[in-house]
């Protein structure tokens, strides 16, 4: 049972996200700002129109509407034809006008997916775009206002109650910052709150999942600002709604904050101020109408995608899946171009896919001494039934050790490898001896 | 008032051709209108602000132009050394605009509207702000927060509004021409009242950019000026494509002036719909109208009799999308930023406000907002299918004369129902022109002419041919004079 299963009980997690993500653009959403914001002075960047003044008027950028639909066509989604940018309006000092100028019955793209590694399809129900708000910055005595990110292009991203754990909701949200990178169309930091989570959560009876039933409520946890933060809250929150659900009491649909020091969600917004967003058609913006070739464009464009490469590393290269599954995500994306430029040069893409994903010095060598150090130890490296021999003397002559091992101590695995190192006089690759031993004790 | 008449009774053309020659200068000329403000605006009250002193060293600096490059300074700026008096919801640089708005009374704009631009660049100079309905709520002029402005026909009835104070302005000679702006019947309605010449271009023609917002969807900025021709010569400088406006039209404007230069009439089909007829009309305006349809058509025009959907229709869908438009767009007068609390909004705006929201609500928004959609929607395929018969359209601009002071009050929709020759064309977004046509109890009655879209050309033209044949434009108050 995992810890995910305990917290839940008799219940089952019903989860699904809303990621905003701060396109990376030239300018604005609707003025000509420049959009490079981060660690400028405050107010440094604005204009009548992100300040929202009397008479200032909303200028479309089409670079962020390109980019949006881009992310669409990469998630799987359909495009509109015929989409529009409505006013979302609420009261609040950071929103210059009184009203957001999002999206709401025509986004730019509706309905697709992602496939997660637990083979789960996640579902996405639509990806709008919208103007971010100012930042206030709450003093003792004041509050001030900087607006410089006011009106920058944010791109929202909503699932459908897609997720069953918090596993998945990490993976995806990983994935769409893979995404984002590839199309570089954003760089999705959280530290800087270019890319911000929300969850909605609620839980619902076995019995529901069976049916595909979905509760009446959610709740929505705001401003997630990390993946960590994300697992803690939706614990705290579900620990919360279970205890409701077990008392026979049904938590309202609200809006809650985590407090990390108490690990609680904390109530924000009563029933009673449940938003009216009195949503209308933007009247300063003409509706868009785009076209199919305009579409085809934009596919022809879309650079390749991480599956699409995974699938190709393991059937051009015959790369190991696990290798592929490495350069296709997060961290290991910024290798890849570097594998497969490498690979060029008529070396053994698994060799090369190892030492670049294992060996960090590798990483920095210019590729010819990437490859004369890749022969060098290849040279010397050691032959496999040497190794194998090795092996198992190490393993005979630490019977102790071994067992302890199979009693459950894995750590000591290591002393085993150094062993084996030792005897091989450093010509083994440790990683493959990890492997090898780990073969032979099971 | 003799041939030493002063410059500011000066038509636009006039005063350029006499700059041009040095038969008069743009000193004088500035200063003629601020004697004839000095004069007659401490009763009529047109403007709310006024910069004599900027104005006469823009003046100055016009002059040495004109002195230095003589007549070719014209060529790059047509309006050189030329005052107009601008509505005070036109956004200018360092000069207070208020919308005639307490809660606004105290904002300077950090940026200059796309239309005061276009006329600085073009070398006009602007007098002052004129008084407007506040928030351009009104079709009186009495909802300033401010003061009331007067008819200069008759001190004791309204100019109309909401370019009221515009509107006085240019008819009682305090400027060359004046800038309004119109949402449905903002530009036309005080212009025939005050008898002058009044263009509500086509939606997306002239750019909204810094005006502040009434109803974002039908707002049009527009021309109050002594003749057709003005307006035209104007209307080329302002119009066009803006980059700060998504809904300006990428079609080229014409050069309007020399376009109707040479404007043919003849087989120029006016299209008179029955039902802007058979509504209550006073008499003297059905009588003058009916004239005008008379010389149109001695003049070559052909008549047709056309329907048109009841005007009545268009006062139920424009109400609800204006007030909608409203409650989002003064939302941004949020009581922190521009010094005065929201209670300073005045009656007009809050019902407006409330009015809207109300119709925008969860559960409302289908049963009015949407439902007002489809019949605009109605109204425009209506216009679209009477433009495949007729060039233009002719009613009367208003269905009676100037009311006294205080008539609005009685009537919580007193604007709708004066404005409702004016809504239908204005929720479609059409171009009308309103010219005077006669008098009707000494106070002016005006026809308008409804084009098509983009189709100021025909409206400017054909009401041109009709000023070149009669008199009622050089007509003027005498505001007691002798």
């Amino acid at each position: 049972m995992t810890d995910l299963e305990k917290l839940l009980g008799e219940y089952r997690l019903v989860l699904g996200l809303e990621i905003h993500l701060h396109l990376k653009t030239k300018t604005k959403m609707f003025c000509y700002c420049d959009a490079k914001i981060y660690d400028s002075a405050p107010n440094s960047h604005t204009c009548p129109v992100c300040l929202g003044l009397p008479g200032a008027l909303p200028i479309p950028n089409f670079e962020a509407v390109r980019k949006t639909q881009l992310l669409g066509l990469a998630l799987g989604c359909s495009l509109n034809e015929h989409t529009r940018f409505d006013r979302k309006h609420y009261s609040y000092p950071d929103l210059p006008k009184g009203y957001q100028i999002s999206q709401y019955q025509q986004p730019f793209c509706e309905s697709g997916f992602i496939e997660l590694s637990s083979g789960q399809k996640a579902d996405i129900e639509r990806i709008h775009l919208e103007e971010d708000t100012a930042k206030s910055m709450h003093k003792v005595d004041k509050t001030l206002i900087d607006f410089n990110k006011s009106g920058m292009p944010l791109v929202e991203i909503v699932t459908k109650p897609t997720f069953k754990t918090i596993d998945d909701a990490v993976e995806f949200s990983k994935r769409i910052q893979d995404a984002i990178r590839i199309l570089g169309i954003a760089d999705g930091d959280m530290e800087k709150g270019q890319m911000r989570l929300e969850a909605n959560i609620s839980l619902r009876t076995t019995e529901m999942e069976r049916e595909g039933k979905i509760p009446t409520y959610k709740v929505e946890i705001k401003n997630i600002n990390s993946f960590k933060f994300m697992e803690k809250a939706v614990k705290a929150e579900i620990i919360r709604q279970r205890g409701l659900l077990e008392n026979g009491s049904q938590p309202i649909q609200e809006n809650r904050g985590y407090d990390e020091d108490k690990n609680l969600t904390i109530s924000q917004r009563g029933k009673e101020d449940a938003h009216d967003y009195r949503y209308f058609p933007e009247p300063d913006i003409p509706p868009m109408v785009f076209d199919e070739d305009y579409f085809e464009q934009l596919r022809e464009e879309l650079p390749e995608l991480p599956s699409k490469i995974k699938t190709r590393l393991v059937s051009e290269y015959s790369l190991s899946v696990k290798n592929a599954d490495f350069l296709t995500k997060g961290q290991g994306l910024e290798l890849l171009n570097r594998f497969e430029e490498l690979c060029s040069n008529n070396l053994e893409p698994e060799k090369v896919a190892n030492l670049l994903i294992n060996k960090q010095e590798y990483r920095e060598l210019s590729s010819q001494d990437f490859i004369k150090k890749m022969q060098e130890t290849n040279s010397k490296s050691i032959d496999s039934a040497d190794l194998d021999e090795i092996i198992k003397s190490v393993v005979q002559e630490n019977s102790g050790v071994v067992s302890q091992y199979k009693l459950g101590k894995i750590s000591v695995i290591e002393f085993l490898v150094g062993q084996v190192m030792k005897k091989s006089k450093g010509t083994a690759d440790a990683l493959v001896v990890r492997d090898l031993l780990i073969g032979r004790l099971k | 008032m003799n041939n030493t008449k002063n410059t500011n009774y000066l038509t636009l053309l006039d005063s350029i051709t006499k700059l041009k020659s040095g038969e008069i200068s743009s000193t004088q000329l500035v200063e003629d209108c601020f004697s004839q403000i000095e004069r007659f605006d401490p009763e009529l009250k047109a403007f709310i602000y006024l910069q004599k002193a900027t104005a006469l060293k823009e003046a100055e600096l016009a002059d040495k132009k004109i002195k230095n490059q003589g007549v070719g300074a014209f060529s790059t700026q047509p309006l050189l050394g030329i005052p107009y008096a601008c509505k005070d919801n036109f956004s200018t640089l360092g000069v207070q605009t208020t919308a005639s708005s307490s809660i606004l009374k105290n904002y300077i704009p950090p940026f200059e509207s796309t239309v005061t631009k276009k006329l600085k660049d073009a070398g006009a100079i602007m007098l002052g702000k004129t008084n407007m309905d506040a928030f351009a709520h009104g079709s009186s002029t009495e909802n300033s927060d401010f003061f009331p402005t007067k008819n200069p026909w008759d001190k004791t009835r309204v100019p109309g509004g909401s370019s009221g104070g515009s509107a006085v302005a240019v008819a009682s000679n305090m400027c060359i021409f004046a800038i309004g702006s119109e949402t449905a019947g903002s530009i036309r309605g005080p212009a025939v009242w005050c008898g002058v010449t009044g263009l509500k271009p086509t939606y997306g023609r002239v750019s909204r950019y810094g005006v502040v917002a009434m109803a974002s969807s039908t707002d049009s900025p527009g021309l109050i000026t002594k003749s057709v021709m003005d307006s035209a010569q104007v209307l080329s400088l302002i119009a066009g494509k803006d980059e700060f406006d998504a809904t300006t039209s990428p079609e080229k404007p014409s050069d309007y002036f020399s376009q109707i230069l040479d404007f043919n009439i003849k087989g120029m089909k006016i299209g008179i719909p029955k039902s802007y007829f058979t509504l209550e009309l006073e008499d003297g305006v059905r009588l003058s109208v009916e004239g005008a349809i008379k010389k149109l058509e001695d003049l070559g025009a052909t008549i047709v009799e056309i329907d048109l959907l009841d005007p009545k229709y268009s006062i139920g869908v424009y109400t609800i999308l204006q007030r909608s438009e409203v409650s989002s767009n003064l939302a941004r007068l949020d009581g922190i930023r521009y010094g005065g609390p929201r209670t300073q909004f005045g009656f007009e705006a809050k019902k407006r406000m409330m009015l809207g929201a109300y119709v925008l609500s969860a559960g409302y928004y289908d049963q009015y907002y949407a439902k007002a959609q489809k019949v605009r929607t109605l109204i425009l395929e209506d216009f679209n299918n009477a433009y495949k018969k007729v060039d233009v359209i002719l009613g009367p601009t208003m269905p009676g004369i100037a009311p006294e002071l205080g008539a609005a009050d009685a009537s919580p929709l007193f604007g709708e129902l004066a404005d409702i020759l004016q809504e239908p064309s204005s929720i479609a977004g059409l171009c009308a022109v309103t010219v005077p046509c006669g008098f009707s109890q000494g106070l002016p009655v005006g026809f308008q002419l409804i084009g098509n879209y983009f189709d100021e050309n025909k409206v400017l033209g054909i009401s041109y041919v009709y000023q070149q044949h009669t008199d009622f434009h050089t007509k003027f108050p005498t505001m007691g004079e002798k």
